[in-house]
């Protein structure tokens, strides 16, 4: 069995931009694990500044951990997270800290219910990192122009569609100014029809140079925005490489016959 | 029996009467006031999850939901001063009454911290917030919806409790109701006054609690649910739209 991605290299082709890239993430040899069940194992994983990474694979393959890992919602057994060239798998008192950093957008979307959708996005900037509210409230409906919902602006969670909630969460995640957007399947509680416009915005933020990673079964958006794909399995990579590749049909039989399961 | 019905309007306005419903009164809201602060904080504590603390406040639940309120207040007021603490009888009252509704008032503020889903909590911590700004500004305003109707509860159930303390000499509305009647025997009258008294207060705490349930649900007029409308809506049988 190979694992290509224990190639401390990045994956995103090379000769291209990104990577040259600063590395904005560097996991290694990451173990995690809950109780007796080992959810991640020897994860080597490494995210360039301004790429998009897509994590795919079958349910409980521990690619919403991994996520989650990343920023410190769940605290590392073993291993190393560089973040930023810091080291930030062995903190635990200052973790909000790293939080701050790093934005996540959840499949529930998790707005808070008790704030409209603009009060949802001025929260945090407010509270954590003492914008005035003048403030907060401009830049607030600026980000909902670029979420393409500026007159939900009043509306609360429950007035609101999916797709709707799930931009206004993007744009609250937005409003801290994070150096990287993590996704947790982001489009996979969405009808069908409010699935587009949500990658559509997640798409355009990922080619803005957003470092963007993203947990999904959405192909065809790993196709058009991700610069690498990571094929995840039993809590371990079964290989990392750059989209094209990655597509192109020479991968892992696991992988070739993962993809063929959820491509016919 | 009934050959003065000006008597009872002649109780509702006398001095006495208006003084023991203002004790009554008092002594409902400052032991819910204390009830409540101190609910919150066992609540808060039990979400802080320490062994040492969770024990302390098993015990305090236990024992206070344990015994009956009457029997704390009589505890409190006779046997205290033998150990060298005194208090007046006001004060015995609000303690009896605030550290038992305590106890319950907790139990109603876990239910509704609990009532706020996990993943609120995360969205919160992902967005940099530490943990007291996660609870202050994401779950306890959620959780304060939920309980605002028990928490009414508590309030009648409060003042109907106060008559309790007329065992330990407090000049509540029940005992000056009743001290009145046993000096002419007019117990029809007496306690009739006393009753219109807890109703209108009863009355004003329920209109109370319906004007806060509006007041923290920000929408009004959701057509169908029973919330955002008036308790007068409710009443009457009115949607909240024909109503406004």
């Amino acid at each position: 069995m190979t694992h290509a991605a224990t190639a401390p290299a990045t994956t995103v082709p090379p000769g291209s931009a990104k990577a040259s890239a600063p590395l904005l993430y560097q996991v290694r040899s990451l173990y995690k694990s809950f109780g007796t069940f080992q959810a991640l194992k020897s994860i080597d994983l490494t995210v360039p500044t301004g790429s998009t990474t897509v994590l795919i694979g079958p349910s409980g393959s521990g690619k919403s951990t991994l996520l989650r890992c990343l920023n410190l919602l769940e605290p590392i057994n073993e291993g190393s997270i560089l973040f930023n060239n810091q080291e930030i798998g062995t903190v635990v008192r200052d973790a909000y800290r790293i939080r701050r950093q790093v934005a996540m957008v959840f499949q529930n979307f998790e707005l808070f219910q008790h704030l409209s959708a603009v009060e949802n996005i001025m929260l945090a900037p407010m509270k954590v990192k003492g914008v005035p509210r003048l403030e907060a409230h401009d830049r607030a409906l600026a980000l909902l122009e670029k979420v393409r919902i500026p007159d939900k602006a009043d509306s609360y969670p429950d007035e609101l569609s999916g797709g709707q909630q799930q931009r206004v969460a993007i744009a609250r995640a937005l409003a801290m100014d994070p150096m990287a957007m993590l996704y947790d399947e982001p489009t996979s509680a969405l009808d069908p029809e409010m699935i587009r416009e949500v990658l559509d915005v997640m798409t355009e933020l990922s080619q803005g140079g957003m470092t963007s990673i993203c947990v999904t079964h959405e192909l065809a958006f790993a196709r058009r925005a991700a610069d690498q794909i990571v094929f995840m399995e039993q809590g371990e990579v079964v290989e990392a490489r750059p989209t094209e590749q990655f597509f192109s049909g020479t991968g892992s039989p696991r992988t070739r016959a993962f993809l063929d399961q959820i491509l016919h | 029996m009934f050959d003065s019905p000006d008597l009872i309007l002649d109780y509702l306005v006398s001095a006495s009467f208006l003084h023991a419903a203002g004790m009554t009164l008092m002594i409902t809201l400052v032991s819910m006031a204390w009830g409540m602060l101190i609910g919150l904080l066992i609540a808060l504590g039990q979400e802080w999850n320490r062994p040492g603390l969770n024990v302390l406040i098993v015990a305090y639940l236990w024992l206070f939901r344990g015994t009956p309120v009457l029997f704390q207040i009589i505890f409190i007021f006779n046997v205290l001063p033998a150990m060298g603490i005194l208090f007046s009888g006001f004060t015995s009252a609000v303690l009896a009454l605030a550290l038992n509704e305590a106890a319950y008032i907790a139990e109603i503020f876990r239910s509704g911290i609990e009532a706020v889903g996990k993943g609120q909590r995360t969205a919160g911590r992902s967005l940099g917030m530490k943990n007291w700004q996660v609870m202050r500004h994401i779950v306890l305003p959620q959780a304060l919806r939920t309980v605002i109707p028990p928490i009414g509860n508590q309030f009648l159930g409060m003042l109907k409790l106060s008559a309790l303390v007329s065992v330990i000499g407090v000049e509540d509305l029940l005992l000056t109701a009743n001290q009145t009647a046993s000096a002419n025997f007019r117990y029809f009258e007496a306690l009739t006054a006393a009753g219109v008294f807890y109703l209108a207060m009863t009355t004003l705490f329920m209109f109370g609690q319906s004007w806060l349930e509006r007041k923290v649900n920000p929408r009004r007029g959701n057509a169908g649910a029973t919330k955002g409308k008036s308790l007068t809506q409710r009443l009457l049988g009115m949607t909240a739209n024909t109503g406004a």
